[in-house]
């Protein structure tokens, strides 16, 4: 493993500086379980790591029904899913963040250290996509927000600019009658990559029979997550069926660009498209359907 | 020469003398070996699977600060032609080196070209960047069949196809072509009622063991090299090294280090000999560890194959005749294991016309090593589907068809040996009474498969020392690696000679100068040789007791008897000592007591083992989840049924991987694509129910507590009775390993 020098910023004024400084050569460091590897690996060149664990903004976890969460881009796993609150609102992202890695990794590993990896099979991803986040980012130029589902732009590659961090994600408060739900497909039941990824999250009328708006997002498919725009659209007001279910998961396969790796094929990503995007809204349906 | 009475020790289950060092994380591993001045080795290995080196210029490496060495084939003692006899069979001399840094060619990704040493692992590794190697790139060969065709490119230009005693013209990729023959096959077809022929594919599989390669080595000023290593077999090591190096045994010491799992992986040496090359340069101690893509890479797994498989019955379930194609990837050297492929693959059944064909082919992948009962696994996945199609075409139950058609003792393997006494009947009809064979299985999508394996097992040599102690416990010395709980089946087959407790053994692993002569932990051996030896030196510690309480109490060595662990005299005079505190009285009867045993023995004795599993298919998405699974299996006798119950467990799990998941993913250039356990998918906790172990006790006739050895075997059944699974639960066959989610789903027709 090549050296590296290591700096920890306490406010976001002096990592964005830092970045400013020392260019492409730094990253930022939060939990580390991608960055590490990859510079072991020399898969990433870096001369600079920046660690942002010690900014307070970085970790704030605030939820308000009223108003939504406050995700920081530094806040582990196992605080997500270990507060009770979120767990009610957000399943989805609950489902992701309890199997990115064991446990271990999850008391290190963070939502926005994954969004911010921009890895196409990344399972924090279609989530925030479902859930409608919002990534804040500081710069040399202030604060900018920008829609989650914009943020990759290509393996690895993100919307940040030179001096540019993620500093939080805020999240919109649920809607009544709504919920979501996050799964992937591995040949195993653990320590794998998602060979594909779907979220869900929907909308039902107060018979919880129609629904009023859903969103559909797939990993693993493409060069970056995706948010199947129209798949989702076909399912704004129809009535809960499988033939609505069908529809969209069609239209949700139409939109994927799978490659074939040691993964799986793209014949085989293509079909589980259909299949998960398929579990995915019948259990984000079911969950809203069992709630009291 | 079989004890039949009752044990005490024997068949207990004490807690493992090595248990709490490695539990507590004391236990002192390879990786671990430090030392004053040690040097950090690294090895630079080819990014092509197929390439002429044209030159290698390693100076602007050796100008990097804290650079103290490098080396490449160079360094290595020309082989010549030489063949090395290295106990486990001959092996061409320049094959041997030039897989451990290659000469002219390389012949896989991953394959070492040359190493250096530098004061830090780091260093070591950023020096490798600055290797500079010019490469002539050449098309690799990656599948067996296409390595078969004739215009194949030729990994070897001087290799000829070995046929039944004639070496052929031209060249070719194929080394050897054996063939075993029983009886006349054509008739026996001729008097099927059914014939079923099918053709299987298998994928490259790694052991997977949990700790990498790793060696230190150093010279002392007067020449004497020791290695502290990971190995199954210190004196292996000491034998290879010394071909290798061109270096007297005499001068060579191998310490062998605790081993982090083996299954055959760690017998043959990679960076053993690579650390010695760099110490021999410095001077200093040197150190080489493998990461895990060099463990993938850089050493050997065991092969894919192409098999086929032809057998034929008559309408009640008589197996008549079967045919048996068997092609093997040696890698990137001759040496696969079809030979015992083509020994085990129909060994479960007595049929009377049988041809086996078996072909050892080079592929540009890595060389092949064994990996727990090599080629068997393989074979049986084709010859165990065969049979459970013919079961079911015939409307018989698969453990009977079984029943009817299985080996026992006098009959005849194809290979030429009769069976001596062996527990191929007892497992089936342990299995078929199982509560897991009759238990409700009627779910949708979900379906139970069985099917049968076996293995031949070694004896080879092996010694022991014992020391007494004045109180009353005994030192057990051996050679034999630790791998699965054989410190404590070893010292208990001497407590029971002795009548003491298993807790009064110190077993220890000692090092090549220490102990006599031992061969290499595998082949399930070593609970049976180095049992064999620890008992025989045990009798002779019990005749040299005899004596001494003879002297003390002035009787004839006749008049002297020892049981339960009590010496008396009988005849005359009512004397007893315990075997403690005669111990304690050896000084004032002659001085200290040492025993010792030496072994070869011949009388192994095949393992049978019969697995049922229940599966369950994802339909929509083509996964299988392992739902039951029970493992019957002849131990012969189980020295400690804990440990026995490990490597039954262990052997199924690592046949679940192979069946469902692991495989070397390559792309078109011959670089494998997995090569970590991320993405080379064994089976996780979460992937298993409890497996559930049932031991067989047929008495092997070959020792003298009737012990087999279990090691091995159990991994041979699962690939098939997880495929005959699957067709119960979704009746589609599956012939190619492994039968991953995308394999089902293709199959199905879903994709």
């Amino acid at each position: 493993m090549r050296d590296f020098s290591y700096i920890a910023a306490t406010t976001i004024p002096e990592a964005v500086a830092l970045l400013g400084e020392k260019g492409e050569s730094a990253r930022i460091l939060a939990g580390g379980t991608d960055l590490i590897v990859q510079v072991r690996e020399a898969r990433r060149d870096v001369d600079w790591m920046i660690d942002i664990k010690s900014i307070p903004e970085v970790n704030v976890l605030d939820y308000n029904a009223a108003t939504g969460l406050v995700l920081g881009a530094a806040v582990e796993c196992y605080k997500i899913y270990a507060n009770d609150a979120i767990c009610d609102a957000y399943p989805s992202l609950i489902d992701a963040t309890k199997i990115i890695g064991g446990t271990a990794i999850q008391g290190r590993a963070g939502v926005g250290g994954n969004l911010c990896n921009a890895s196409p099979a990344a399972d924090g991803i279609p989530p925030l996509i479902v859930l409608n986040a919002t990534c804040v980012i500081a710069g040399p130029n202030g604060e900018r927000e920008l829609p989650v589902e914009q943020f990759c732009t290509a393996p690895g590659q993100t919307a940040l600019q030179k001096g540019e961090m993620l500093v939080s994600l805020k999240i919109p408060a649920p809607e009544s009658n709504s919920s979501s739900y996050y799964l992937r497909f591995i040949p195993r039941n653990e320590m794998d990559i998602a060979v594909v990824g779907a979220g869900a999250s929907v909308t039902l009328d107060a018979a919880k029979e129609t629904i009023v708006s859903a969103r559909i997002a797939l990993a693993a498919v493409a060069p970056t997550p995706l948010f199947a725009e129209e798949a989702s659209a076909l399912l704004a007001g129809r009535e809960v069926s499988d033939e609505a279910i069908n529809a969209a998961a069609e239209a949700a396969q139409a939109i994927a660009r799978p490659i074939s790796d040691m993964r799986g094929t793209a014949e085989q990503r293509t079909h589980l498209v259909g299949v998960l995007t398929r579990r995915a809204l019948n259990g984000a349906i079911q969950r809203v359907q069992e709630a009291t | 020469m079989l004890e039949n009475k009752e044990h005490k020790v024997i068949g207990t289950r004490p807690i493992r003398h090595d248990g709490v060092d490695k539990v507590t994380g004391r236990a002192l591993y390879g990786a671990d070996f430090q030392a004053a001045g040690l040097l950090h080795g690294r090895v630079l290995r080819s990014p092509h699977a197929h390439a002429r080196i044209i030159s290698i210029d390693t100076s602007r490496a050796e100008a990097l600060p804290g650079v103290k060495g490098i080396v490449t084939a160079k360094d290595i003692p020309d082989a010549g032609d030489k063949i090395a006899d290295l106990g486990e069979g001959a092996v061409n001399l320049k094959y041997l080196c030039d897989n451990i840094l290659a000469s002219d060619k390389v012949l896989y990704k991953g394959h070492a070209v040359a190493a250096v040493a530098a004061t830090n692992p780091h260093i070591a590794e950023e020096a490798c960047t600055l290797i500079d190697v010019e490469y002539e790139v050449l098309p690799p060969v990656l599948e067996v069949r296409q390595a078969m065709e004739p215009d194949a490119p030729l990994l070897h230009e001087h290799i000829r196809t070995t046929s039944l005693g004639e070496t052929a013209e031209e060249p070719s990729n194929v080394a050897s072509h054996i063939q075993h023959k029983l009886g006349d096959p054509e008739k026996g077809f001729a008097a099927a009622d059914i014939v079923v022929e099918r053709e299987f594919i298998t994928g490259t599989v790694h052991q997977g063991y949990i700790e990498p390669h790793n060696a230190t080595a150093h010279y002392n000023a007067d020449g004497q090299l020791t290695i502290w290593c990971s190995t199954q077999g210190a004196f292996t090591v000491r034998e290879q090294v010394a071909e290798i190096l061109q270096y007297p045994i005499s001068k060579i010491k191998v310490v062998p280090m605790e081993i982090g799992g083996g299954f055959g992986g760690k017998i043959s040496v990679y960076i053993k000999p690579v650390a010695a090359l760099l110490a021999k340069k410095t001077g200093k101690p040197v150190k080489v560890l493998m990461n895990r893509s060099d463990v993938f890479e850089g050493t050997g797994p065991t092969p894919a194959s192409f098999i086929r498989v032809k057998m034929g019955a008559t309408k009640e379930g008589k197996i008549t005749a079967a045919e048996a194609y068997l092609a093997f990837e040696a890698g990137a050297y001759p040496g696969s294991p079809v030979g015992p492929g083509a020994m085990c693959i129909f060994a479960p059944y007595n049929i009377e016309h049988v041809i086996i064909d078996g072909y050892d082919v080079v592929v540009n992948k890595p060389k092949t090593a064994p990996y727990r009962a090599p080629g068997a696994p393989n074979a049986a996945f084709g010859s165990e589907t065969v049979v459970d199609e013919i079961a079911e075409k015939l409307g018989i139950d698969p453990l009977e068809i079984r029943l009817l058609n299985a080996a026992k003792e006098g009959d005849r393997r194809a290979d030429g040996p009769v069976h001596p006494r062996i527990g191929c009947i007892e497992t089936v009809e342990a299995a078929k009474a199982h509560p897991h064979y009759t238990a409700p299985n009627g779910k949708k999508h979900h379906g139970r498969g069985v099917a049968s394996g076996y293995w031949f097992n070694i004896g080879l040599e092996s010694s022991v020392t014992i020391n007494v102690n004045s109180d009353g416990t005994i030192n057990l010395i051996e050679g034999s690696t630790d791998i699965g709980g054989t410190r404590a089946s070893i010292a208990m087959q001497a407590a029971e000679v002795l009548g003491i407790s298993a807790e009064s053994v110190n077993p220890s692993v000692v090092d090549t100068n220490s102990v006599g002569y031992t061969a290499v932990t595998g082949g399930s051996r070593t609970t049976y040789a180095t049992g064999y030896a620890a008992y025989e030196a045990a009798q002779d510690v019990k005749r040299q007791m005899i004596a001494r309480a003879a002297i003390l109490w002035e009787v004839d060595e006749a008049n002297v008897q020892f049981a339960d662990g009590e010496f008396s005299s009988i005849n005359g005079k009512e004397e007893q000592i315990s075997f403690r505190d005669l111990c304690g009285r050896l000084g004032e009867t002659g001085g200290p007591i040492v025993g010792s045993g030496t072994v070869n023995p011949g009388g192994a004795g095949g393992a049978y083992a019969t697995h049922v599993v229940d599966v369950a298919v994802d339909e929509e998405t083509g996964k299988v989840d392992i739902l039951r699974y029970t493992a019957v299996q002849d131990a012969g006798k189980a020295i400690h049924p804990s440990y026995v119950e490990g490597q039954i467990q262990g052997g199924a799990v690592q046949g679940i991987g192979w069946a469902l998941n692991e495989e070397y993913i390559y792309n078109d250039e011959g670089t494998m694509t997995n090569a970590s356990f991320l993405d080379y998918r064994m089976p996780t906790c979460l992937d298993l129910p409890m497996i559930d172990a049932v031991i067989v006790e047929v008495p092997n006739p070959g020792h003298p507590y009737g012990v087999r050895g279990v090691g091995e075997v159990p991994i041979v059944p699962p690939m098939a009775a997880i495929a005959n699974a699957i067709y119960d639960a979704i009746g589609i066959r599956m012939t190619e390993l492994p039968m991953s989610p995308d394999r089902l789903l293709k199959a199905m027709g879903k994709i």
